[in-house]
This record gives structure tokens, sequence and C-alpha cells, in this order.
């Protein structure tokens, strides 16, 4: 069982550096994709099966999928990124290896928890998940869907806007 | 089965798990600073949501308890609702330049 926790923690590790490093935009969603699968990955090995599901199908299946639609429909698939300076490269990492060393920091004397309830394997299947979703988190849930509206709302006007604006920028219709 | 993948919850230490998802929001911050495409800081916006939903699941099993998968859930309907406005703005933009 440790050796899956290895195996999922590098495929995870190394495909978000790849991620993070990757010339061509196509290339980072891919390896973001297998970063993604080896979560669901951890998600199975800690007994959330309803998690690894739904970030299976949400993350792997519609988001990324949105993304590379985005990337493919916009030509950005082409490594025309501008590269930064050396300084704000180092930087960046240094921003990243500094916040790391400060997390284990806090962490240098190991965490000790006694759990809060009887271990229980019931626990991060579908049953118990819904229950709790159903009976505590009620109100969050329809909250949610106001929040997906207003989201779709926002999303219709940004992509109208640009149609309003093109013609008064003078290019010709047929062209545009 | 289902009783080896039980009990990888305990063969597991919890240090493990938190190492592991600061690692993954560190890059994640690396990215955010080092890249300058938008749509390759929103993926890094991404790895750093999911670094969290991560450390939330491995405290909610060692736990027993069920609530902070229902938090993640919640982490993933908002980033979902997020990524389709984010990815809205630069396309956007894209479509305006050229």
């Amino acid at each position: 069982m440790l050796a899956f926790f290895y195996l999922f923690a590098a495929i995870s590790v190394i495909s978000a550096l790849i991620v993070v490093s990757a010339r061509s935009p196509i290339n980072s969603v891919i390896a973001l994709v297998v970063c993604f699968l080896s979560i669901a990955g951890h998600y199975i090995l800690l007994n959330a099966q309803f998690l690894a599901m739904v970030h299976i199908i949400v993350y792997t299946g519609a988001i990324m999928v949105l993304f590379l639609f985005v990337i493919m429909l916009l030509n950005l698939n082409k490594a025309t990124e501008p590269m930064k300076t050396l300084g704000t490269r180092v930087a960046a990492v240094l921003a990243g290896g500094l916040f790391f060393l400060t997390l284990m920091a806090a962490i240098r004397h190991g965490i000790n928890i006694t759990p809060a309830n009887e271990f229980d394997p019931g626990v991060g299947l579908v049953r118990s998940v819904g229950l709790s979703l159903f009976k505590e988190f009620l109100l969050p849930f329809e909250v949610s869907s106001v929040l997906f509206l207003s989201a779709m709302v926002g999303v219709v006007m940004l992509a109208k806007k640009e149609k309003v604006v093109v013609p008064k920028d003078g290019v010709e219709p047929s062209k545009a | 089965m289902n009783e080896g993948i039980i009990t990888a919850i305990r063969v597991v230490p919890l240090e493990h798990y938190v190492i592991l998802s600061f690692l993954l929001f560190s890059i994640g911050i690396a990215g955010v600073v080092f890249r300058r495409n938008t749509i390759i800081i929103l993926m890094c916006l991404e790895l750093m949501f999911n670094s969290v939903n991560l450390l939330l699941t491995a405290f909610s099993a060692y736990h027993s308890d069920p609530r902070a998968q229902v938090f993640v859930f919640f982490i993933m309907l908002v980033a979902a609702a997020e990524v389709t406005v984010g990815l809205a703005i630069p396309g956007d933009d894209e479509a305006q330049r050229g």
C-alpha cells in the first residue's frame, strides 16, 4: 500500500512539474490530466470513492476538456509565450521553494492528531457523503446552484460583449 | 480488495499526505509566478485547488468524518464555476487582439 502511495505521489509531483515547465500549452494540459488522475488514485487509497469519481468526471472530463477547447479554438497551441527574464524565473523557483520550506518548518515536529471518531470503513462512500450533503449542507448545496446560474450569465455577457466590440473597430463584417 | 484499500489509511502516515500537498501547492505557486500565459496560470490555480482538496480528504479519512469531503465537493463546484468565467476572459481578450 505504501508502494502505491509513493507511485501516485511520484506521478503527481512529476506531472505537476511538467505542467509548470512545458513550453506548449497542450503538453501542460495533458500533464495536468495525468496529475489529476493520480490524485484520483490518492482519493481511492484514502477510501474516498465518491470524491474519486466526481474528481475524474468533473476535473478530467469537464474542466480539462474545456481548457483543451479554449486552447484549440483560440489557436494558442504554439509555444509563443515570451520567455521571462532569468531573474523572474529564479524568483519564481525561490518563491515556491521558500514557501515549501516555511510550510515544512511549520510541521517539523510532526503531526499528532487523535482521530475525532472511531474508524468507520463507510466514510467516503456515496452513502455517508450523500447523507452529510443533503442533511447538514442542504442550504449551501442550493446556494451553489445560484452561483452556477450567475457564472452562466457572466460567461454569456462576456461572450456577447465581444460581438458588439468587433464592428466598432472598423473591421469589415465579412472579414470578421 | 476493499479490505486492502481500507488498511491503506492506517499504513500511510498522515505526514506523507501533508508533505505531498505542500509540494503540489508550492509547485502551483511557482507556476503562477513563473508563467505568463493566462490559461497556464489558471491551470496552476487548479493544481493548488487540488492540493488543498487532497489535504482535506486526507484529514477527513483519518478523522473518519465525511463533512470535510462535502467541503471538497463544494470546492470542486466553485472551481468549475470559476474556470468557466476565467476561461471566457482570456478568450475574449485573444479574440479582440487577433
